[in-house]
């Protein structure tokens, strides 16, 4: 579009906003998801927009895409007044929108899904695949990355789809370009390539919004930063006058501890898991490990490094070509997901937003999915200790939602992750892993998730985190080990965890 | 590495599993040369093409609503209503009608039909096997009780000049077997429902939302329009697949028609169309209704009873499912690749 235009006012000053969301009120139900919020975004700007699970980030970004529609309050952008966007109209005014959940179409190719946004914009009436194509390559190769454009993004795997969505939202020559958690399953260094595109977006003038509850990496891209809590506007200004601890203090309205704090294993019993030379050419060899009744350990590499994969052999999602996996002093062979579970092994996997939720089901349902066989009485359902667990895993996780019976649909992406953590502990496993298990999730549930976990292993439990979050893992785990290219490179324990070191030997 | 050879078997099979459905239909037909030899004849060829007609332009229709996520069972209703009230409209009005007149006025009505369905699901967002299930029994109702019951063995002029012209005729066995000249519209109808399909951008919003509409919604398409327009067209080619099914009976029966949604609806998952939506080919739709055609065909000269006919599509149907369900679950089974082994600096 008109790139020349855009650049100039950035130079002239930063007084003009772009687009200004104005008094936003926005209720479901009886939820007020929004109350009179308002946001300013500037051209050449990076805006941080950061929040505790639920309190109306991805509502507000939805309501300035034409996704939803505001109760009251207005949009301006450059100067004209809307009462409410169109997704087509906001796409024709230049806004761009990389959706929490994606919003791709897993039938269709991943250069159809990039073009197919600008195609309904220009109300073109006939499509080619062929001519579609060489946009979609550019922006692939503008991001350096290797994304297979022929595949259906249902085969893809949840950075690929990550990466499928973000391509998407910089084909177009947006103006503004919201980003609801982009990087949530992405690695190091596609993250490091994603800012530097954004350096050249702001260049241009594109105003863009960011939102994470990776507080270093928002504090790394933004130059404004707008805190909301319960879906109320708490403080909005320069970046420069945030920090991690702060802005988790306007978030939370409350300090958050994130200091290490972990309790004694049961070395002295057997370990409740034993692994022996576990291989999987292609993925991972000869992983060995013990693992403790009250034990948190940490499995921590690179994206890709592995790490996932020992535990979805470990889960019977995949199937180790040899190697032994002793759980409780018997030698047991874990042949696909049956096993694991009867084994007493749960696993919260990666991609919690698509695998592990019935979306149009009740949180109810969702958490006594997995467990239904442990409130069986004499071949039949116990309506009673269903309920009770429902009861009491909704409470201790406090998930913010109406009540038990709302569609986990109409959750916030952080609480959905609650429901998922909710239905495995609700099978009350043996040996619980849990694959990052505090991504997308704000940092004050996150310090509340891992006093869960920490409670669940002073019970007795033995627990696995997959996680590339190192504060997290130096806050919770006994022992630490890193995966490099399928092997365990590295082992952590007691006072040797912490950050510098396992940084180092992620990287080493 | 084997990359270039496994995407190399990837394209034969095709997207929608094209390629593995024309292997079975091969594989039936030698199978059936085998147990009689008569079979693989042009005798029985054309025959086989013959009776596809009707059920290839019926199954265009149900492609395109099943790709969108919806499923449609009222198209017999519509295809018969349409063709029949033509007939009743022209024998009434005294004109004998050429072809022009006959399609113009058969497609309007199954246009309108169309729209009923269209504007009932768009607008009030109902689930489209309901709405399909009422509006079935609906155009029956006014068919039977307004129009007429009677079967009408007189034809306007744009039927009945094509009833028994055929394309191309070859000897056989001492007489001469020929191709009913009607596969070439339905051919022709193939060609744009493909072109409809994958070259326009209304095709496009229909996979759009049948692999989810709330994402289709926020690209910027127009949900409601599209499925309007997209129930328009299935009325029409159903209303299409009436007048052929009309022409080629050289009879027009109010009862018709009306309980082969089974056989049209399994050709068209068999063809690889997912039910659950956003997948879905002509080249796949027309491969599952030969399948079913020769299957059909192999029972009745293997003398095996008509009930079992029956039996035999709702088996196809039931695997035609079972495979989608099982290949969703194989497919997301991954091959893994470390994707990062180098250090971030
Ligand atoms: N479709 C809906 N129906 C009912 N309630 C909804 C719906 N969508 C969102 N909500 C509610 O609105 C509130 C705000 O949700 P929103 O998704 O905006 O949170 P968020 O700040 O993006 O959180 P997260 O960081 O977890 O993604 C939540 O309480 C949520 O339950
Ligand atoms: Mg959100």
């Amino acid at each position: 579009m008109s790139s020349e235009e855009a650049s100039g006012s950035s130079g002239t000053g930063d007084a003009v906003p772009i687009l200004e969301a104005r008094n936003i009120v926005k209720t479901y139900g009886g939820v007020t998801a929004l109350h009179g919020v308002t946001l300013r975004l500037t051209a050449g700007h990076v805006h941080a927009l950061a929040g505790e699970n639920g309190c109306g980030k991805s509502t507000l970004i939805k309501i300035i895409s034409g996704a939803e529609r505001p109760d009251s309050g207005e949009i301006v952008i450059n100067g004209v007044s809307h009462a409410h966007m169109t997704p087509k109209g906001a796409i024709q005014q230049g806004i761009q929108v990389i959706y929490q959940d994606f919003s791709l179409f897993p039938g269709l190719t991943v250069a159809e899904n990039i073009v197919l946004t600008s195609a309904v914009a220009e109300k073109r009436t006939l499509y080619s695949r062929r001519q579609s194509r060489p946009a979609a390559q550019q922006i692939v190769d503008d991001l350096g990355l290797s994304l297979d454009l022929d595949q259906e993004v249902e085969r893809l795997s949840v950075a690929d789809k990550q990466l499928t969505a973000i391509c998407r939202a910089l084909i177009n020559d947006a103006r503004v370009i919201i980003m609801d958690e982009p990087t949530t399953a992405l690695t190091h260094s596609e993250v490091q390539r994603l800012f530097a595109l954004v350096s050249t977006l702001r260049a241009r003038g594109v105003a863009l919004v960011f939102v994470s509850h990776k507080l270093e990496e928002a504090l790394q891209v933004a130059q404004d930063v707008t805190i909301l809590r319960n879906g109320e506007l708490i403080i909005s200004g320069p970046a420069t006058d945030f920090d991690r601890r702060s802005i988790s203090h306007y978030m939370t309205g409350r300090d958050v501890d994130e200091s290490r704090l972990v309790n004694p294993p049961r070395y002295d019993r057997d370990p409740v898991l034993s692994v022996q030379d576990l291989t999987l050419p292609g993925a991972f060899e000869n992983i060995s490990f013990d693992l403790h009744a009250g034990e948190i350990l940490g499995l921590t590499g690179l994206l890709g490094s592995g790490r996932s994969e020992i535990a979805e052999a470990l889960f019977g999602v995949l199937r180790a070509e040899s190697g032994r996996t002793i759980v409780d002093g018997k030698a047991t062979t874990i042949h696909g997901i049956r096993d694991a579970i009867d084994a007493g092994i749960g696993y919260v996997p990666e991609d919690r937003l698509t695998q592990g939720l019935f979306l149009d089901k009740s949180i109810a349902d969702n958490v006594i999915a997995s467990s239904l066989e442990r409130h069986r009485r004499r071949g039949l359902l116990d309506a009673r200790t269903i309920a009770a667990t429902i009861t009491e895993q909704f409470q201790r996780l406090r998930i913010k939602a109406p009540n038990v019976e709302a569609p986990v649909r109409s959750l916030s992406g952080g609480n959905a992750q609650r429901v998922v953590l909710a239905k495995w502990l609700a099978n009350g496993p043996k040996i619980l892993m849990l694959n990052g298990p505090t991504v997308g999730v704000d940092v004050g549930s996150k310090e509340e998730i891992l006093t869960i976990l920490r409670a669940q292993a002073a019970a007795g439990m033995g627990i696995i985190v997959i996680s590339d979050d190192v504060p997290e893992l130096v806050s919770v785990c006994n022992r630490v080990l890193v995966v490099q290219q399928g092997r365990i490179s590295a082992t952590y324990s007691g006072d040797d965890i912490t950050p510098e070191a396992i940084q180092e030997g992620m990287a080493a | 590495m084997s990359a270039t050879g496994t995407s190399r078997l990837a394209a034969l099979r095709g997207s929608n599993n094209e390629g593995v459905l024309a292997l079975i239909l091969v594989v039936l037909v030698i199978a059936m040369t085998i147990v009689n030899s008569d079979f693989l004849s042009a005798g029985t060829l054309f025959a086989i093409l013959r009776s596809s007609i009707v059920p290839t332009v019926l199954a265009l229709g149900v492609l395109i609503v099943i790709i969108s996520g919806g499923i449609d069972v009222s198209f017999p209703a519509i295809a018969i209503f349409s063709a029949y009230t033509t007939v009743v409209l022209m024998r009434g009005s005294g004109i004998d009608a050429g072809v022009v007149l006959v399609l113009v006025v058969s497609l309007v009505i199954g246009a309108l039909l169309g729209l009923v369905n269209g504007g009932l699901i768009a607008r009030f967002k109902l689930p489209t096997l309901i709405v399909t299930l009422g509006t079935q029994g609906i155009f029956k109702g006014i068919l039977i009780a307004y129009v007429g019951s009677r079967y009408i063995a007189e034809l306007p002029l744009g039927m009945r000049m094509f009833s028994t012209q055929s394309l191309l005729t070859v000897p056989a066995g001492g007489e001469n077997t020929s191709l009913h000249v009607l596969v070439v519209p339905a051919i022709v109808l193939c060609l744009l429902v493909n072109f409809l399909l994958r070259n326009t951008m209304f095709g496009r919003g229909v996979y759009a939302i049948g692999n989810d509409t709330e994402a289709a919604r926020r690209v910027g398409f127009s949900v409601m329009r599209i499925q309007v327009i997209l129930y328009v067209v299935a009325g029409v080619l159903a209303a299409f697949g009436g007048v052929l099914h009309v022409t080629l009976t050289r009879s027009a029966n109010p009862q018709d028609l009306l309980g082969t949604e089974l056989d049209t609806i399994a050709a068209v998952v068999l063809g690889g169309a997912s039910i659950f939506g956003g997948r879905g080919s002509v080249l796949g739709t027309m491969l599952g209704v030969l399948l079913i055609q020769v299957i059909n065909n192999s029972l009745i000269l293997m003398g095996i009873p008509s009930a079992w006919q029956r039996t035999a599509v709702g088996l196809l149907l039931v695997i035609g499912v079972g495979v989608q369900a099982i290949s969703a679950r194989r497919s997301s089974r991954r091959v893994f690749a470390h994707r990062e082994v180098v250090a971030p600096a």
